[in-house]
């Protein structure tokens, strides 16, 4: 296993957000974690990032650690593409900070648009920096905040295509969404969660499956899989 | 950390309308405040009529020559004199509003003067229109005349010792061209004891004789004591100043310390909670604390930029000001403790301001909008509002550090007061709104 995490608990006050939440993911999956508002999804991704404690349980990751991709672009935006990239590539000690900048425009196929600044750019060019930014350090497992939101639809296909194949490269995945046909058609691991309790970890099909109800699309077998749970 | 200082200063660089901004609108308003310390209000314009152009103005007085028309040109250095060619010319332009006020020096004065018979009588009319302006005048004229009457009382009083020397001692006095000779009582006290010592014993001319002696002798004793007295009437009441709280720091120097502490104050506190607050603003805040920079290393770097700048622009300042200010550069490294230390205190406290707020405009605002009431606050005089008022302002003032500043800066450099007081007030604030400005971070992590 890449990555595994085990009985999460996080409270707010007198609030449980996260109810003893478990995971774990392996090389090169891609794991869509989706649930309604206020489920726990950013909750759990900010404690595997590290960013937040958990109260209770327990995280282990492998050596090279975690990227970590926030849902707005965490760039700055008077700085231009390659000056973004330096920055975080020396602040993350990266042995060779030009080959490593190279390496991540040619990922992003920003090349042409490394001298431009980031405040000029697209949201989808400005995700993909900052996506970029989060595997510098070349992790074993990116984590991502919903990568997808508020891209227009062709922005969006071309942000999966790099994501896709990122995670055909090894690397491990694990992305926040409320886009549950984004769960369905990229994700090959889900993760539901509700109230801060996980009620599913399977496939997208293996959730169809246990809903049983034909002729229902993903997402309205997603919202009947809730009803039942009772949410 | 040196990454992120370099990105922060790549950042202002390719911002130069802020940077201009944060530069000049310090600079303007410390130079205004300074201009407006140091530099009195205009001189009142008054219409000047001189009865005694023309004629002799020069009055002998103990034998010194006074010539009143340089004694009243003094006068110009506190108006603006309008020249006019009569009394009536003056009053009038004083009614429609042309001068605040008119100075009529008649064309007797100086004879009335030189009689000692009747005092000299300059007259003044005031414009009423507007009070402020009308005291302003009034005291103004009143002032120099004061001083003009306060020379000449000098010099008759002198006049007069000379005269009661003349009757005490004997000597010659020179009167309308004629050399008297005046015999004294000390001489007729001598002539009057020979008399007397050839009269008989016993006799009641010399019985009479003994008190004619005995009178001379007790008026030249009682004249020695002229010379006090007449040095009480020229000048009744002296003035004797002791400046206590604080140096004896002249204006000019005042406001060069002024205006640093509120340059100082500006940059510090704007470019300190503008830069931290940009790191929340971009989103870059919780990818630095994940390992890559210290909450507290990321405090440090923006306190050690927004310090660095402005002790830079401070140092431009004080060379600049310098070409017009006499400023002891043989002070130099206690002027720069003062500003690095204030620096540092202001650039805490633009932390904590920062670190509370959530992008830069509400950071800058915040901070835009504490920093001329802390300085005007500072600078209230006590005495000028209610004791129990200035308690509560010297209260805000301690609690944040441009008193403090101001006072380390008129030290470091006016010599004014001790450094080390306000400089260790400096250090306590600067503990204080740095540990505010990290448990300031724990709420900017958490939201």
């Amino acid at each position: 296993m890449t990555l595994a995490a085990r009985d999460l608990v996080k409270r707010y006050g007198d609030r449980a957000a996260l109810r003893g939440v478990s995971l774990s993911a392996g090389s090169g999956a891609l794991v869509a974690v989706i649930g309604p508002n206020g489920a726990g999804k950013t909750t759990l991704l900010s404690i595997l990032a590290g960013i937040q404690q958990a109260d209770e349980g327990e995280i282990s990751v492998l050596p090279k650690g975690i990227g970590w991709v926030p849902q707005q672009a965490a760039l700055y935006s008077k700085l231009t593409v390659e000056e973004n990239l330096s920055l975080f590539a020396r602040l993350e000690r990266c042995p060779d900070v030009r080959a490593t900048v190279d390496r991540m425009l040619d990922l992003t196929d920003l090349r042409e648009r490394a001298g431009d600044q980031v405040g000029t750019l697209s949201g989808g060019n400005r995700q993909r920096v900052n996506i970029a930014i989060g595997l510098l350090a070349e992790p074993d497992v990116l984590l991502l905040d919903e990568p997808s939101a508020a891209l227009d639809p062709r922005q969006r296909a071309r942000l999966w295509e790099f994501i896709v194949r990122l995670a055909g490269e090894g690397t491990t995945v694990i992305y926040a969404t409320h886009n549950v046909q984004e769960a369905d058609r990229y994700a090959s691991q889900l993760i539901v969660l509700a109230d801060g309790e996980r009620l599913f970890d399977g496939s997208p099909r293996d959730l169809e499956q246990e809903v049983g109800t034909t002729g229902l699309d993903f997402e309205e077998a997603f919202v009947e899989f809730l009803h039942r749970r009772g949410h | 950390m040196r990454w992120l200082l370099l990105k922060d200063l790549q950042i202002l660089r390719r911002s130069p309308l802020l940077v201009a901004l944060l530069v000049l609108y310090p600079v303007i308003i410390a130079v205004l405040i300074g201009f407006a310390l140091s530099r009195g209000p205009d001189k009142p314009e008054v219409a000047f009529y001189n009865g005694l152009a023309g004629k002799s103005a020069v009055v002998e007085l103990g034998g010194d020559r006074i010539d009143l028309a340089k004694e009243g040109s003094r006068l110009f250095e506190a108006i603006d004199p309008v020249r006019v060619n009569s009394k009536r010319e003056a009053i009038q332009k004083v009614k429609d509003g042309d001068v605040l006020g008119a100075l009529i020096i008649p064309g007797d004065l100086a004879s009335n003067i030189q009689s000692q018979l009747e005092p000299g009588t300059v007259e003044v009319y005031y414009n009423a229109e507007d009070p402020a302006k009308q005291q302003f005048v009034e005291n103004t004229i009143k002032a120099q005349v004061q001083t003009a009457n306060g020379a000449l009382t000098k010099r008759v009083a002198k006049e007069a010792l000379q005269l009661l020397a003349l009757i005490s001692t004997g000597g010659e006095y020179t009167f309308l061209g004629q050399t008297l000779d005046v015999l004294g009582l000390k001489n007729a006290e001598v002539i009057l004891a020979k008399a007397r010592a050839q009269l008989p014993a016993g006799s009641d001319e010399r019985a009479q004789l003994d008190r004619v002696i005995a009178f001379g002798r007790l008026a030249r004793e009682n004249l020695s004591f002229s010379d006090d007295v007449l040095a009480v009437v020229g000048e009744p009441i002296r003035v004797k100043a002791t400046a206590l709280n604080g140096g004896t720091t002249s204006l000019t120097s005042f406001a060069v310390a002024l205006a640093l502490a509120v340059s100082l104050m500006f940059i510090t506190l704007l470019l300190a909670a503008g830069t931290l607050a940009l790191e929340r603003e971009e989103n870059a805040f919780s990818r630095l604390v994940r390992g890559l920079v210290s909450k507290t290393g990321l405090l440090a770097e923006k306190a050690g930029l927004a310090a660095g700048c402005s002790v830079i622009v401070c140092l431009v300042m004080v060379a600049g000001l310098s070409l017009f200010v006499d400023i002891d550069w043989g002070r130099f490294p206690l002027w720069l403790a003062a500003l690095v230390v204030g620096a540092l205190a202001f650039a805490a406290l633009g932390l904590a301001i920062g670190g509370l707020t959530r992008d830069v405009r509400a950071a800058s605002l915040l901070a835009f909008m504490l920093c001329l009431p802390l300085a005007f606050l500072a600078l209230v005089p006590s005495g000028a509002v209610a004791p129990a008022l200035y308690d509560v302002i010297r209260a805000i003032s301690a609690v944040f550090p441009f008193k403090p500043a101001l006072d380390a800066l008129d030290a470091a450099l006016n010599d004014a007061g001790d450094l080390g007081g306000p400089l260790l007030h400096l250090a306590a604030l600067t503990a204080g709104f740095g540990a505010l400005g990290r448990l300031s971070l724990q709420r900017f992590a958490a939201t």
